[in-house]
């Protein structure tokens, strides 16, 4: 129920996007001109032209199959289709793992972590933050602010120190520690410069030196990003093979309809999605919900 | 990269049959306008935007003549172009100057939108045009913000006023005071970011508004945004009544289509954009670069004219037969070479092509010095030999290396792109006009 409701706080405004449109364009006829301004529709919720024809021309198919009537038949449809593209395989988590956050600026990678912690923190794990942002002025007194928040440990240096020495250092303590999550931050880049992202390659070799067990690389998405989204898991995908997205924001009046472009395009999956400021905001993704709270 | 080719490609394709007909008919005003449609979606301009932009384009295209010089295809460009320019406003704008001062400028904007990061550079940017900026801490809730201003502030050599997490409206009143007493001539206020549906915190910056009755109001946004730029910039707006925009992140790959809903929902003007990390990395915002790059063509308008201002119907023509008789020559090489030159740099030009910005340019690819090699070592043969390249033998080309401070390889390297080029024409020959050859190649 807490998951459903706060799903359906945060997902209204796409609710009263997609839902409300589709009720005013059903009116009667599944004609061309209606599946033309169901994907306007879809489109305008940033699902990209690709994904929304896809699943335009699926539902198209199966509601003349089905010989669908009534806007109730037809939105079921609609969501199964929809459903069935964010529905991917997934393994299941075990611990320890190291989880590297990954994303562009401003995205909120360093809350989305608070969050994980905190996450993690309730289902009886031992986490460790590191603080890989050495760039943001204050990042890792933005992490340091979350760790006492979650109530975690924290390794961290002061800003400018090379990313990798965190890491490293980070590393070693949890694995002297036996700790079972740890939550590495990095510095938010933009995924065309070149020099930042090679230092991520760098962050990721350490990783893969130092740590033996489970390692999983989430990117951080902004719900309210639209298809250069696509871009960032692009570029981000080739240095460190992305394991999910996180995204964030969802607490807006946004969409974040761009996952469905990425699921269809990379097969990638969404692991959490954040729904509001509170340390506790941040719920495992759920594909059927999701949609049900959409159309 | 692209999803779908660029823009001019996909016209090309839809005009591919009708290059020689004098006007557009319907249904291919129509074709075109759903290519265009697509761009602007995949551009991330909004949806109820593009629709009536759409509608406006479709009215100028209709019944127009194709003029003369360009191809269906680049008119609609040219429309289109056109369109999206005046849209974005043609000029740029320039801040606010209060009469009294200090000139307060407050930002505000999504959290992420780059707000903090962009005061700072706000801040050094009017310090290096002579004035005296202070900024203002007034985001108390994000974790460490105000540290990060401060931070920032240090590394511009700019004072911070803080107050820590007292109420920001107070504390922006009182820092104007302080900067008045101190001689502060720009007072710049950094806000708490937030989501445009959190009435609590709009209240906020209300009040803080009203409190300092601030001479720029500007909305920070992130250039990445998706369809929910329309919202965003329509509540801040008719919240706070702001004065400008500020794009963030255009460094990035994005097209950045949310410039042209915001200003197509708001009416105001973009001021600035942010186009990188460093403190520097702020430039006025120009609508016309923002057109092309909305519409992923680079900047092919500009090259058209560049070649042609640089290029004379005469210098056209001789060419062109040159190259239909075959008979071009090393002469004719460096002569290209001295046209290239004038138009500027090649990676300026390679910058101005479509899609350049996705090819990754190395910047070492194109080598300037390479040119100037090439115009010695043909400056340093015979009449003769620029006439008939192939019959230079070993011994001439050692000559010829010699003369230009070159080695016989690099003779030689020469030699085989100057075939190849020259292959490359006898192609060119073979093909209808119209199409490549409809629109005059510089090289």
């Amino acid at each position: 129920m807490g998951i459903f409701s706060k799903f359906f706080g945060a997902l209204k405004k796409t609710k009263d996007a997609i839902s409300k449109k589709i009720s005013q364009i059903f009116v009667g006829e599944l004609d061309d001109d209606f599946y033309e301004e169901l994907e306007y529709v879809l489109v305008s919720s940033d699902l990209s032209v690709e994904a929304s024809s896809e699943i335009v021309e699926e539902v198209k198919k199966l509601a003349k199959k089905n010989k669908v009537k009534t806007e109730e038949d037809f939105k079921k449809l609609l969501r199964q289709a929809m459903t069935d593209i964010l529905t991917l395989d997934e393994d299941e988590d075990t611990y320890p793992t190291l989880y590297t956050i990954v994303g562009v600026n401003g995205v909120g990678k360093t809350t989305a972590i608070g969050k994980m912690a905190h996450y993690y923190k309730s289902h009886k794990k031992s986490v460790l933050m590191v603080a890989g942002d050495t760039f943001r002025a204050a990042a890792s007194d933005q992490l340091t602010e979350w760790s006492k928040r979650a109530g975690t440990r924290i390794v961290k240096y002061g800003e400018g120190v090379d990313p990798g020495a965190v890491v490293y250092d980070g590393i070693h303590s949890a694995i002297a520690k036996h700790d079972d999550v740890v939550l590495v931050d990095t510095a938010g880049r933009l995924h065309n410069k070149v020099g930042l992202m090679e230092e991520l390659k760098k962050i990721s070799k350490i990783i893969s030196k130092e740590w033996s067990d489970r390692v999983q690389t989430y990117l951080v998405i902004d719900a309210t990003t639209g298809q250069n989204a696509l871009q960032q898991v692009e570029m981000f995908n080739e240095i460190m093979p992305l394991d999910g997205i996180i995204l964030t924001k969802l607490d807006g009046s946004s969409k974040g309809g761009v996952v469905f472009a990425i699921a269809k395009k990379y097969g990638i999956p969404i692991k959490f999605v954040g729904v509001g400021e509170g340390i506790d905001d941040l719920e495992p993704f759920n594909a059927k919900e999701f949609v049900e709270n959409i159309v | 990269m692209a999803l779908f080719g660029t823009l001019g490609e996909k016209l090309n394709h839809v005009f591919s049959k009708i290059t020689k007909k004098g006007t557009l008919t319907d249904l291919e005003i129509k074709n075109a306008m759903r290519e265009i449609k697509l761009v602007l979606l995949e551009a991330d301009v909004n949806y109820l935007v593009v629709k009536d932009f759409i509608a406006k384009v479709t009215e100028k295209s209709t019944g127009e003549r194709v003029m003369k010089s360009l191809t269906p295809g680049q008119q609609i460009i040219k429309i289109v172009n056109e369109e999206l320019t005046a849209l974005m406003g043609s000029t740029n704008a320039k801040l606010t100057v209060a009469s009294k001062p200090p000139t307060v400028i407050m930002m505000c904007g999504l959290q992420g939108a780059g707000k903090t990061t962009m005061c700072g550079k706000l801040a050094k940017m009017l310090k290096k045009q002579g004035k005296k900026p202070m900024l203002v801490a007034c985001d108390i809730y994000r974790p460490a913000a105000i540290n990060q201003l401060k931070t920032i502030g240090k590394s511009v050599d700019v004072e911070v006023y803080d107050e820590g997490t007292a109420k920001p409206e107070k504390t922006s009143l009182n820092a104007i005071k302080y900067a008045d007493k101190k001689g502060y001539d720009t007072v710049i206020i950094d806000t708490a970011g937030r989501l445009q549906i959190n009435e609590e915190l709009m209240t906020e910056l209300q009040n803080i508004k009203k409190a300092v009755n601030p001479s720029e109001i500007l909305l920070t946004v992130d250039a990445m945004i998706g369809q929910e730029s329309v919202n965003v910039a329509t509540t801040f707006n008719e919240k706070l009544d702001i004065t400008g925009v500020i794009l963030t992140k255009l460094d990035g790959d994005t097209r950045g289509g949310a410039a042209l809903s915001i200003r197509a929902v708001t009416g105001k003007p973009i001021k600035f954009c942010g186009v990188g990390e460093k403190m520097d990395d702020i430039e006025p915002f120009y609508p016309d670069r923002m057109a092309s790059r909305i519409l992923d063509m680079g900047d092919v308008l500009s090259l058209i004219e560049k070649a042609q201002a640089n290029y004379t119907e005469e210098e056209a023509r001789k060419l062109e037969k040159k190259m239909r008789e075959n008979s071009f020559t090393l002469d004719d090489y460096l002569v290209q070479f001295e046209q290239l030159k004038k138009m500027g740099s090649i990676s300026d030009i390679l910058a101005m092509l479509p899609g350049s910005n996705k090819l990754k340019l190395n910047e070492n690819a194109i080598d300037e010095k390479q040119l100037a090699k090439n115009k010695a070592i043909i400056q340093s043969m015979t009449k003769k030999e620029r006439q008939d390249p192939d019959g230079i033998k070993g011994s001439q080309k050692k000559r010829i290396a010699t003369g230009s401070g070159t080695t016989i390889q690099d003779v030689n390297i020469l030699l085989k792109q100057f075939s190849q080029s020259r292959e490359l024409m006898k192609q060119f020959n073979g093909k209808k006009k119209g199409g490549l050859a409809g629109m005059r190649l510089p090289f």
